[in-house]
This record gives structure tokens, sequence and C-alpha cells, in this order.
């Protein structure tokens, strides 16, 4: 793996961080107050070319790599981790659909979505099956040339503001074989929405749960065939992983970038603090874990970018980054002590916001089953 | 708690006091739990106090931290250094609940360092004349009565102690803190401009509260770790209802290792942290202990208990999963309560210096 940075990667870096910092920075912390999103933000990273970084350029994209998306990821959650994930979501229909979808799914739906003219959405959990997944209750009936779609879905990021939905339903028997995957447009009706969610962080990235009442899709809405939708959700998720790495790892340098400068200004007992080893050594310990997860997270990149297996590096990815997030900003507010506790400061900010990295995308726990197996299986064949 | 559950989650978000909880305290003596009966206080001891912070703990740490700095900050100084004719005037309508009451000692710059407190106070005539500010004042925008440390002398250990009123000439209560929990614990500076409080508000002797103040934060730390205690058994408590209760692929999720590794771990770090400090309670009760010895049992108990609360109440959140991180389930607000206590009454970081200190001796601070 290379690790030198090309020119592309170093634009992608200075053009993310200009708009995070000018765009982003002045309104995040009322948004994320007032629960406020705004989807013109998207709009404005579209025209930057920054919501279809890894489609083909056919299809409106960038055609570049995950080791350059993940740049961007990293600079948007730096700022706003909201908006960071507004992307990372927005992301993965259009990666489905170009992986999954048929010519026509693809010409009509990649394109508004890789331009931000659109926003994206991945619509898999529900109230009894989170983890697990394949245990997914809500139903779609073929009947001529529609599916009849009931049930409520949860957690569905940006739910409320998506025009294009990726939305996982049951057509089969229990069980990972018996499920589908539909594209569902904003405003089809029977789609409709239930409560969003009241969180700890990330609050201007809106929560929803969608309910279903007899929503008909076209059958050209299915993606690939029937029974493949577990899949389908799955190869989303080993990518997604890896934008969650570097979301955590966005926060998480931001957080030791603060901390860095107040223990170097912050003088107690005639010192700055960062002379106390209690404080310099933890400085250091989150300097590591950061370092650690961004390599971590590019290899996992890379090997997706040379079409190698991914699944379990992207889980390591995630894993170690997300906790290595949430141990970097407590630690960053500890740092900061009384300061680091209000919001005078971002920083308890985003040791909320890193919690949920925790959790989405396949929580840690998964992330360990899903590492767990694999070294089972290689000592098997072994 | 009938007084204290049905508000909190309202309180946490908007940010509010619930200022009915202390007239009810009063009527249960819990204002003065830790005061000697004559001075009208309930003659209960450090245990007893801790068992308070653990209970009301469990179910709204931010009332109870504005409890902890009303009653041991402020209620139980003025009983344990004022003269008669102060305890007189000040304590029967903090018992009550009337007043609210809180302490002023942290600065701006003067933290951890605390003893670097610029805040001066100059006797002229029958007052002394106060200027500068106090910070992280719990109970600073709702109090009515504060014990506030000032310098009246060169010297670092050169600290007095006044009783200041709110409507007092020069005083007022600065900027109200936006937090990340204790929401409903209002958090506040006091400004002193020119501020005149009559020599009868003095405290004690002049430049002669060091001991006293020092003392207290003892007191402080162990019953604050009840906070913490209590945050640690609700989280455990909700955590563990949901791994019996959630069932993942077709079984309760708390059949699953890694469930039971966090909710097992979690409760054997609380089972020691509740030993440690109701140790450090009962010790403190015996009298037995000096001062040092006080200070590092103290410290101890605070230092772990604090940091036990906030990873188990990480955990829970984790076992709960996307609901942990939603206001339906209360986790995430321990989450946010929780981590104040590695911060207020004594970092984690200060506390480790006082143990140091009493392990190393002068080596500590080579």
């Amino acid at each position: 793996m290379d690790l030198t940075e090309t020119t592309i990667q170093k634009e992608l870096k200075e053009l993310t961080r200009k708009f995070a910092t000018e765009k982003l920075q002045p309104l995040i912390a009322d948004d994320e107050r007032d629960e406020r999103f705004r989807p013109e933000i998207i709009k404005k990273l579209g025209a930057l070319g920054l919501t279809g970084i890894t489609v083909p350029e056919a299809y409106g994209g960038a055609g570049l790599g995950y080791k350059d998306y993940i740049i961007v990821i990293e600079e948007l959650a730096a700022v706003a981790a909201s908006y960071a994930i507004s992307v990372a979501v927005s992301g993965l229909p259009q990666l489905i659909l170009n992986i999954f979808g048929s010519e026509a799914q693809k010409t009509k739906y990649i394109p508004p979505l890789a331009k931000g003219e659109a926003v994206g959405a991945f619509s898999l959990s529900e109230a009894f099956s989170g983890s697990d997944a394949a245990s997914l209750r809500a139903t779609a009936k073929r009947d001529g040339d529609h599916y009849t779609l009931n049930g409520t879905k949860l957690w569905t990021t940006q739910g409320d503001f998506a025009n294009t939905i990726i939305l996982m339903a049951r057509t089969g028997g229990p069980g990972p074989k018996g499920i589908s995957a539909f594209i569902v447009e904003k405003g089809t009706p029977g789609l409709n929405y239930g409560k969003r969610e009241k969180k700890m962080g990330c609050h201007a990235s809106h929560t929803m749960e969608l309910v279903l009442n007899d929503l008909k899709i076209p059958v050209g809405n299915l993606l690939g065939k029937e029974g493949a939708g577990f899949q389908i959700a799955m190869t989303a998720l080993d990518s997604g992983r890896i934008t969650i790495g570097a979301t955590a790892i966005g926060i998480a340098r931001s957080a030791l970038d603060i901390a860095v400068s107040h223990a170097t200004q912050r003088e107690q007992f005639r010192k700055p603090i960062i002379q106390f080893q209690g404080v310099s050594f933890m400085l250091a310990d989150m300097a590591v874990a950061i370092d650690a997860a961004r390599l971590l997270t590019q290899r996992a990149a890379w090997m997706r970018d040379n079409d190698e297996d991914f699944s379990v590096q992207a889980a390591m990815a995630k894993l170690f980054a997300s906790d290595a997030a949430m141990k970097v900003t407590t630690d960053a507010v500890q740092i900061l002590g009384g300061a680091g506790y209000t919001q005078d400061f971002p920083l308890e900010r985003y040791m909320r916001e890193a919690k949920v990295l925790q959790i989405v995308e396949g929580t840690n726990q998964i992330q360990r089953v899903v590492i767990s197996r694999e070294l089972e299986i290689n000592m098997k064949g072994k | 708690m009938g007084h204290l559950a049905p508000h909190i989650n309202t309180l946490d978000d908007e940010e509010g006091f619930n200022r009915d909880a202390f007239f009810k305290m009063g009527e249960l003596g819990l204002l003065g739990i830790i005061i000697p009966e004559e001075d009208g206080g309930a003659g209960l001891d450090a245990v007893a106090t801790t068992i308070a912070m653990e209970e009301m703990g469990a179910v709204d740490a931010s009332t109870t931290l504005s409890y902890l700095a009303h009653t041991i900050l402020c209620v139980n100084q003025i009983a344990n250094n004022c003269s008669k004719e102060q305890k007189q005037k000040f304590l029967p309508k903090l018992i009550s609940g009337e007043w609210i009451g809180g302490m002023g000692m942290s600065e701006p710059d003067a933290g951890s360092d605390a003893l670097g407190m610029k805040t001066k106070a100059l006797l002229r005539g029958n007052s002394y004349i106060l200027n500068g500010s106090k910070t992280w004042i719990t109970n600073g925008p709702v109090g009515d009565i504060f014990y506030v440390y000032a310098k009246t002398g060169g010297k670092k250990t050169d600290i007095s102690t006044f009783i200041i009123e709110r409507g007092m000439r020069g005083f007022s209560t600065g900027k109200k803190f936006s937090k990340m929990g204790m929401r409903a614990s209002p958090t506040g500076e006091l400004v002193f401009t020119e501020c005149e409080v009559p020599l009868s508000n003095r405290v004690g002797t002049e430049s002669g509260s060091i001991k006293m103040m020092m003392r207290n934060l003892d007191i402080e730390r162990i019953t604050i770790a009840g906070i913490s205690i209590g945050i640690a058994r609700a989280s455990i408590e909700t955590a563990t209802t949901y791994a019996k209760e959630r069932k993942q692929f077709g079984k309760p999720i708390g059949s699953f290792q890694q469930i039971q590794e966090r909710l097992t771990e979690a409760a054997a770090w609380y089972e020691a942290c509740r030993c440690l400090t109701y140790t450090a309670a009962k010790m403190w009760d015996s009298g037995l202990m000096t001062g040092k010895e006080a200070s590092m049992m103290a410290a101890k108990a605070k230092l772990q208990s604090a940091q036990m609360a906030t990873q188990v109440a990480l955990d829970a959140i984790q076992i709960l999963g996307g609901y942990g991180y939603t206001r339906e389930f209360p986790v995430e607000r321990y989450m946010r309560d929780a981590k104040l206590m590695e911060i207020g009454a004594g970092t984690n970081e200060i506390l480790r210096l006082i143990i140091a200190r009493q392990m190393l001796g002068e080596v500590a601070d080579a």
C-alpha cells in the first residue's frame, strides 16, 4: 500500500477542508442544537464534486477510489460529523446501484445522487431486527407489475430528506434468502414518516422511522433478483464501515487538535499543563490511536480499490477507529476539564457523536463477530 | 423518587432546575442531613449522606449534584465554621429549602490549582470589598447564599471565607453554562465588582480558611462518589433488563458472552467502588483518619467511582445499541452526567496527584 498522497488526494483534502471551515463551521453548533439538517449543503458539496466520489464518471461521479473518498469524509467529520454521515449515507445507494443495478436503474438514479442534487438513504433495521438483520419483518408482496410493501423500518438516516431510498423487505420465507432490496422514491404514496428519534448526538443528521402502508413499488425498482437483498445490504455495509472509520478519525483528530492547543496554553501550578505527564501521555496515546485507526482504514480502502476481499479489514477499521474516537474524545474533554464539559467548546459534542459510531453500520459487537468468524474459517482451512 | 423521576427528562432537555424538590428535601430533613441537631440538622453521618446521594443519583444526578453543592459545600461549611449568630441567620432557611446555597472556590485561571485564586477581599472600615470572579459554581444561577473564598493577603494560603447573599451590591451571577450533562443542575459564574460585604459575613478569622476549605473537599469527594455509584447502578439495571428482554438471532442478547462480559465487569467494578466509597465514608465517620489519610481515601473513592460510572454508562449504551443512543432510554443521560464526575470536585488528574503525594512524599513534586 502506497501512503504517498496523490495530487488528487491533496486537492480533495484542501477543497473539503475549505468548505467545511467556511460553510459548516459557522452553523454546525446551532444546527446540532436545533436538530436542523440543510439539504442545500449536500447540493453545494455536489457542485464541488464531493458527493459522488466513487461512482464512474459516466453516471455523474468522480470515478475515484475509496482511498480518495475517505479523505473527504474525514475532513467533513473533523468539522461536522452529521454531514460526513450524510454524504456517506447518500453514498450507499450509489454504491449499491452501481454494483447491483440494471443499466436503466443506474442511469435514472445514480446521477442525481452523485451530483448532490438528490439525497440518498439506506433502510435495513427494524425494531426487532438490529444486529440480527436477517430477521427483518417488513413484507413485499408481488402483485402484477408492482410490489406492495408493509412494515416499519427504524434508524433510517435522513429518511425524511431522502429522494432515493434502498429499502430491504421480505419477499420470501424466513432468513436471509427471503429478503429483497427495493428502490423507493420520495413521495411514493404509502411511504410515511414515523417518529424522528431524539438522540444523544449527531442531531443535525435526522434518524427516521419509516412506516410502509401498502407502499406500491414498480417491479422495475426491485434491485437484482428476489432474495438478493440481504447480500446487497451486507455488501453495502462492508463499504459503509470504511466511511465510519474515516468519520471517527475526523472527529478524533479535531478533538486532539483542541486538546493539544489547550494543554500548551492553559497554565496551572505556574506551567502549561502539557508539562504534566498525566496530560502529555494522554495526548501521546490519542495521537497513536488516531494514526493507527487511519492506517487501518486506509488499508481497508486500498484493498477495496484493488478488488481484494476487504470485509474483515473494514470491520477491523470500523471497530478500532470508533473505539479510538470514543476514547480520544472522552480524554479530550478531560484535558479541558470544566471547559471541556461546556458547550463553549465542541469537545462534548464530539464525544456524543463518537458514541454513535460504535453502534451504526454494525455494532462493534457485530464487527467482532465478523473478525472472529474469519479467524475460525482460516484455522479450519489450514 | 416521586419528586425527581417525573421531571428529569424535561429538565435535562430544557436546562431547567427542580426548585420544588428542594422544598420537599427540606421537609424530609435531607438538606441538613449531615449537620448537628442543635444546628437544626438531622445529625446523621457521611454514610447516611452518601446513601442519599446514591439513591437520588440513581434517578436524577443533576438535582443530586445541586443538592450536594447546597448541603455539603454550603450548609455543612456554615455549620462547621460559622459563629452562632451567622448560623442563626443563614441555616434555618437553607435547611427548609427556602434558600438555595452554593460555594465559590474555582476561578477561570485557578481550577485544579485552587490556591492560585485571584479574587481579593480588602478590609475597608466595617466591610470587605471583594473583586474578582468565580466559575463552575453549581447552583450559581439559582442560589441565594454562597460560601465564597477570597484572598486577603499576599501568600497562597491567605484565604478567607465570606457569606455572599444574592442582592448584595456589586455581586452578580454571570453567565450560565450550557453543558453536556448535569443539565438540570445550573452552573454559572459569580462576579464581584467592588462588592461590599459586611464584616459580620466573614467566616472565622482573616486568612484562616485554608484548612477547613481543604477538609471539606474530602467530605465532598466521598459523598459525590455516591452519585457515581447511583448512576452506575441505574445503568447496570437498565442494561440488565434490556439484555434479558431483547432478542436477536433467536435468543436474548444476554446469552451472548460479549454482553455478559460487559455486564459482569460492570457489576464487579461497581461493587468494588461501592465498597471503597462506603469504607471511606465509614472511616471518615470514625474520626480515626488523619487529615492526609482522609484526603487520600476520599480521592481514591472519588477517582475510581467516577471512572467506573462513565465506563459503565458507556457500556450500557452499547448494550442497548441504537436504543441506548436515543432519549427513549435514560442511559445516554447517565453517560453525559457521569462524565462530570471525572471533572467536578477535583479532576481525575488532581486526585491522582493527591494520592501520589501521600504515597511518594516529596518525590511526587520533585
